[in-house]
């Protein structure tokens, strides 16, 4: 039956994240985006909340309620915060659910219980590749076998590499065209990571890597040739999706407040239509999107296939985002481009959804 | 509850009962009544009032899923035809009226004829909208002066873009909502809603329009001569008037704009099945031409109208989500007053856009009268301007979000 309210398990989570955000990641967000990495007491605060271990398998010591429902009203709140310092403390997110998903037994238990214990411990996942025209269903990278072992050479980017992380997963096209996920050490011979400096997401560390002849064993591959890795985008996908919501709210939220305040010819400018039409505008363009989202999300939660719906709402996240941020730089006037206020920031940050593949998991 | 986007079996049923009756009964005749303006599609309202009415056999038992049923109810019939939609035999927009803001005796009263075994088609309407005041519902000029001798209203004024008008105004058994003030100087508080049953005298049709789209829609102007209806047909509580019938509070007022919170959601969903309907038609005719959309193929590989198809449907599913959305809230009882304007405001903007791209994607032949497209986008525009245009929704939208009052945002 159709139906649009989070059960009470999942409002208390809501409730829970927002005032984690309100009280811990928002006061942050701008001292993270200029120093390149977020507080490492905030990702130990988050990883203390048990977001991403509560979805892990029960097997391996997680809660075991994974669903993508959760998933993304999680994201939302937490990207309101701040995008970047949200998508820092999901990490683990990126090893441990494509380990769940496709990991063996052994690669499960070697590396599940790790994302669970006392401390926080990142995950790394690659598959942006630096060029125009990158195709995330057809990379470049090859991971060529060569008996015993796989053979990885290619360049990838975008790549979180928060302090403290041991392993990554890497998504090349197998020798027969197919899409596969490889875990691999970050200190495994043949690899290069770069820092690198992007227009936004400036709370989060990324690399470009460089893999130059680099070897792992057959095994290192999850799950055989026929891992569902075009699923795992989509997951990526819709994660982010929300994520981008939660940061256009955001946006929304100041700059509303901010029309309330700024006057012009003794009236507050949100009495102007000018004005109040764009807040409405932005509000309308938002539930929207966020409805795109969780019908995308709820297709996961049922096992049926979501490519379509979760690009719908990819794509119309990243139109509307930017509108609304924009809008919110545009609301804030000469104040909008001054880094004292956050809309430059949000601005930066969803610029690039255009971009992005799988920087977050459900 | 839990967010949840499967329809109820119940539902289901309905959709595909409804989009059977598009089909077979709406889409043969769709052309033929765009051309013959003003006719009365005989065959589509004797369908309607001998069968169509009755609804789908719902066999499993279960209840309707309400406000969402109606919804598409809306959509899949107005995939079939958007004109013939609004010249269903129902209580329409008059109903909404009587439900929002009537008492149970009103209600009973006043919907009966539409409830009747046989008979004739009836109609019901609601007239708002003056020459002088549109949007701007509290500027009406139209009057209602009581007279104690005989207990009646007398109303004085005319009305336009009256939707059904001319079946709600000549058909015996049917009625129009009437808005009109009891007070000018009370400005809002002073506006209420009276019942006018068809062929009351003083109450004159005076035409209908000739228009952009919706054509066999009856959209009439109405012409009220001291036309005089019974106390017992002002909507809503009598209480207060009965001490004092000038004595206005912003209740009256307030009642019938409820009505647009649960109209709007359904207008959202008629726009949604026009778009659809476009919609629908460009990606057949795209396969029938060779082109498949991917979903899975990246910007710089993308084809303009991939970008432009993916792009629309996303658009159509938000509307459609937001309408539902402000359905859902009317079947929990929820206010949902800002959730129907946006569902209204998004809706009518996505369509009117939809089918605009629709036309031009298609080239002549979504130019061409041979096929309906071109008339989706002529009937698409009415959804971004009726039951409050795009604007006066922003206007609600905005004043709700930053909780301003009407008078801080005009």
């Amino acid at each position: 039956m159709i139906d649009f309210e989070p059960t009470e398990e999942q409002a208390l989570i809501i409730e829970t994240v927002h005032q984690f955000a309100v009280n811990e990641i928002r006061p942050v967000c701008r001292e993270a985006d200029e120093s390149g990495a977020p507080p490492k007491s905030v990702v130990e605060a988050a990883h203390e909340l048990g977001l991403v271990a509560n979805a892990l398998p029960e097997a391996q010591g997680g809660g075991g309620e994974r669903s993508a429902i959760t998933g993304v009203l999680i994201a939302e709140e937490l990207a309101w915060g701040d995008l970047a310092i949200a998508l820092a403390i999901l990490s683990p997110a990126l090893l441990g659910f494509p380990l769940a998903d496709f990991g063996s037994e052994s690669q499960q238990s070697d590396l599940l219980p790790g994302l669970m214990d006392d401390g926080f411990v990142p995950g790394s996942l690659a598959i942006v590749e630096p060029r125009f025209g990158f195709d995330v269903y057809h990379p470049h990278m090859v991971a060529k076998p060569d008996g015993d072992e796989i053979l990885l050479d290619g360049v990838k980017c975008q790549v979180p590499w928060l302090d403290g992380g041991r392993h990554l997963i890497v998504i090349a096209k197998t020798a027969s065209g197919g899409l596969a996920a490889f875990l691999v050490p970050r200190d495994i011979a043949g690899l290069k990571a770069e820092p690198e400096s992007l227009m936004g997401l400036g709370g989060l560390p990324t690399v470009e890597l460089t893999f130059s002849g680099v070897r792992i064993p057959k095994s290192a591959q999850l799950g055989a040739d026929d891992a569902d890795i075009r699923r795992l985008i989509d997951r990526g996908r819709i994660a982010l999706a929300a994520a981008g919501v939660g940061t256009a709210r955001a946006s929304y939220e100041v700059a509303l407040e901010y029309a309330k305040q700024r006057e012009t010819f003794g009236q507050p400018i949100a009495t102007r239509q000018a004005i109040a039409f764009m807040l409405a505008d932005m509000a309308i363009e938002i539930d929207g999107a966020r409805l795109l989202i969780w019908e995308a999300a709820a297709a996961l939660d049922r096992g049926e296939d979501a490519t379509r719906l979760a690009r719908l709402a990819y794509d119309q996240t990243t139109r509307i985002a930017l509108q609304v941020t924009d809008g919110a730089v545009q609301i804030f006037g000469g104040h909008g481009y001054i880094r004292d206020y956050l809309p430059e920031l949000h601005l930066r940050n969803v610029a690039g959804f255009s971009s992005f593949e799988v920087l977050s998991l459900i | 509850m839990a967010i949840d986007f499967e329809l109820t079996a119940a539902s289901k049923l309905a959709q595909s009962h409804y989009h059977s009756v598009a089909l077979e009964q709406m889409r043969p005749i769709s052309r033929k009544y765009d051309l013959a303006e003003h006719q009365l599609p005989t065959e589509w309202v004797d369908y309607w009032w001998n069968e169509g009415r009755s609804g789908p056999r719902n066999k499993s038992g279960k209840p309707s899923d309400g406000f969402i049923t109606i919804c598409l109810q809306a959509e899949e019939l107005c995939w079939g035809d958007a004109g013939l939609y609004l010249r269903m035999p129902t209580p329409a927009l008059g109903g909404s009226a009587v439900s929002a803001a009537g008492t149970k005796e009103q209600q009973k009263r006043f919907m009966a004829p539409f409830r009747a075994k046989g008979g004739h088609p009836v109609w019901g309407a609601m007239a708002i909208t003056e020459p002088q005041a549109g949007s701007d519902a509290a500027a009406i000029e139209t009057t209602a002066d009581f007279d104690p001798e005989t207990e009646e209203w007398i109303l004085n004024g005319t009305k336009i873009f009256c939707t059904a008008g001319e079946g709600a105004s000549t058909q015996d058994g049917g009625f129009i909502v009437v808005w009109a003030t009891i007070d000018k100087s009370a400005g809002r508080g002073g506006i209420k809603s009276f019942v006018v049953m068809a062929n009351t005298p003083g109450m004159e049709l005076i035409g209908c329009e000739k228009k952009l789209g919706i054509r066999a829609s009856d959209t009439a102007t109405l012409r009220f001569d001291n036309c005089r209806v019974p106390k017992e047909n002002l909507l809503g509580s009598t209480e207060v008037r009965k001490k004092n019938p000038t004595q206005s509070g912003d209740k009256g007022f307030k009642g019938a704009m409820a009505t647009f919170d649960a109209s709007r959601p359904i207008v959202a969903a008629m726009a949604t099945g026009v778009g659809r309907a476009a919609l629908d038609f460009l990606i057949e005719e795209l396969e029938r031409q060779g082109i498949t959309i991917r979903y899975d193929t990246p910007p710089s590989e993308q084809t303009a109208i991939e970008r432009d198809v993916i792009e629309m449907e996303a658009e159509l599913q938000a509307a459609r989500l937001l309408t539902w959305r402000a359905a859902w809230m009317m079947n929990k009882g929820k206010r949902n007053n800002l959730e129907a304007s946006m569902a209204k405001a998004k809706a009518g903007l996505a369509v009117t856009k939809i089918t605009q791209k629709t036309v031009q994607i298609l080239g002549p032949i979504g130019y061409s009268k041979k096929l309906l497209v071109e008339k989706w986008m002529r009937d698409a525009k009415i959804n971004d301007i009726f039951e409050g245009t795009q604007q006066i929704n922003q206007l609600i939208v905005a004043r709700r979000i930053l909780d301003y009052p009407s008078a801080m945002l005009r």
